[in-house]
């Protein structure tokens, strides 16, 4: 998911920084009102930006590719922080990895951000909520939250390659082949990630009942879920 | 066993048990995605990827991924401790009793 260096047209690459931006620069104001608010609340978001810096460029083998990919992390932020600080924790992970690690781009940053920060991060909570709000218990929740924000990051990376460089073809055909050739390394990352989430968000409610309802995660149908919330 | 051990247990026995197979598969180069897919299509499209500006390689990228990964699991450990340590929650009502 981290697209290197150069592979973008630079008028595409400040696309898509303005793009992203606006997200990172809200997620940071909202991290600073929320962490005066509940100081309370600062160790679960330090947490969080290291369990995502470690894990996007943690890379797994995949057997049944012969390749290796790095989950993302990004569902489990999504859902214990929210949406917006989850993208402003993407961004400063993803300069750090950019200038120290040689991992992703700075002129691809906005592009990367927006992937993993504001697509990967608004499809699994969106997931995260659907189910919740059907009533799924909550690991079910966190599992396919941890799932589908993965998977959609990466299908968020095919888009931005297939609409900069789709030349002649059309962008769904580049799309798509870009998308199938993830899938062999993603798929079974996503299972793992759906595990470690589904572990992570349970373990936080079991562990710290007072900070998953200050964080919202009781404000779904099944509030018996969370200890001490009626 | 609880939901929160089984949901960990299954993860690493995931994550082990895919080391175990790539470990025991021919030997093949490990290629990251990245470069498998995101450059490889790239290049197919007339994009190549430009020289990072920070250009860390060999032992020297080994060596930056284990500082940043100790790091990052230093800081992780510290805010662990203060979440679900022993002490965090007293910690918790004072900080609120203070404020």
């Amino acid at each position: 998911m981290h697209i290197a260096e150069g592979i973008l047209p630079l008028t595409w690459a400040a696309a898509n920084t303005a793009v992203a931006l606006p997200f990172v620069l809200k997620g940071a104001r909202d991290i600073k009102a929320r962490a005066e608010a509940e100081p309370g609340v600062k160790p679960l978001m330090g947490l969080m930006g290291a369990a995502v810096f470690v894990v996007s460029a943690l890379p797994i083998p995949v057997p049944i590719s012969g390749t290796c990919s790095h989950p993302t992390g990004i569902g489990m932020a999504a859902i214990l922080l929210k949406p917006l600080p989850a993208a402003t924790i993407t961004g400063v992970v993803l300069l750090f990895q950019a200038l120290l690690m040689a991992h992703g781009g700075l002129t691809t940053w906005g592009a990367n951000v927006f992937n993993m920060g504001v697509i990967g991060a608004f499809a699994g909570y969106g997931a995260f909520a659907a189910l919740r709000r059907l009533g799924l218990p909550l690991w079910a929740g966190a599992a396919a939250a941890g799932a589908l924000a993965d998977l959609a990051t990466y299908g968020g990376a095919a888009l931005t390659l297939a609409l900069a460089l789709h030349g002649e073809q059309s962008v769904w055909t580049v799309w798509l082949a870009i998308f199938a050739a993830f899938m062999p390394t993603q798929v079974p990352l996503a299972f793992l990630e759906a595990a470690v989430t589904a572990g992570m968000v349970n373990f936080v409610v079991s562990r710290r009942p007072d900070i998953a309802a200050r964080m919202g995660l009781a404000m779904w149908p099944r509030k018996e879920e969370v200890p001490g919330v009626a | 066993m609880s939901p929160n051990r089984l949901w960990l247990i299954a993860g690493l026995a995931l994550l082990i048990a895919l080391v175990i197979v790539a470990a025991a598969q021919p030997a093949t180069e490990w290629e990251g995605v990245d470069a498998a897919v995101v450059q490889r299509y790239a290049a197919d499209l007339g994009r190549e990827a430009w020289t990072p500006f920070v250009n860390v390689q060999g032992d020297l990228l080994l060596f930056v991924f284990a500082v940043a990964g100790a790091i990052g699991g230093f800081v992780a450990g510290y805010c662990w401790r203060d979440l679900f340590g022993p002490t965090s929650i007293v910690k918790d009502v004072q900080k609120a009793n203070d404020a």
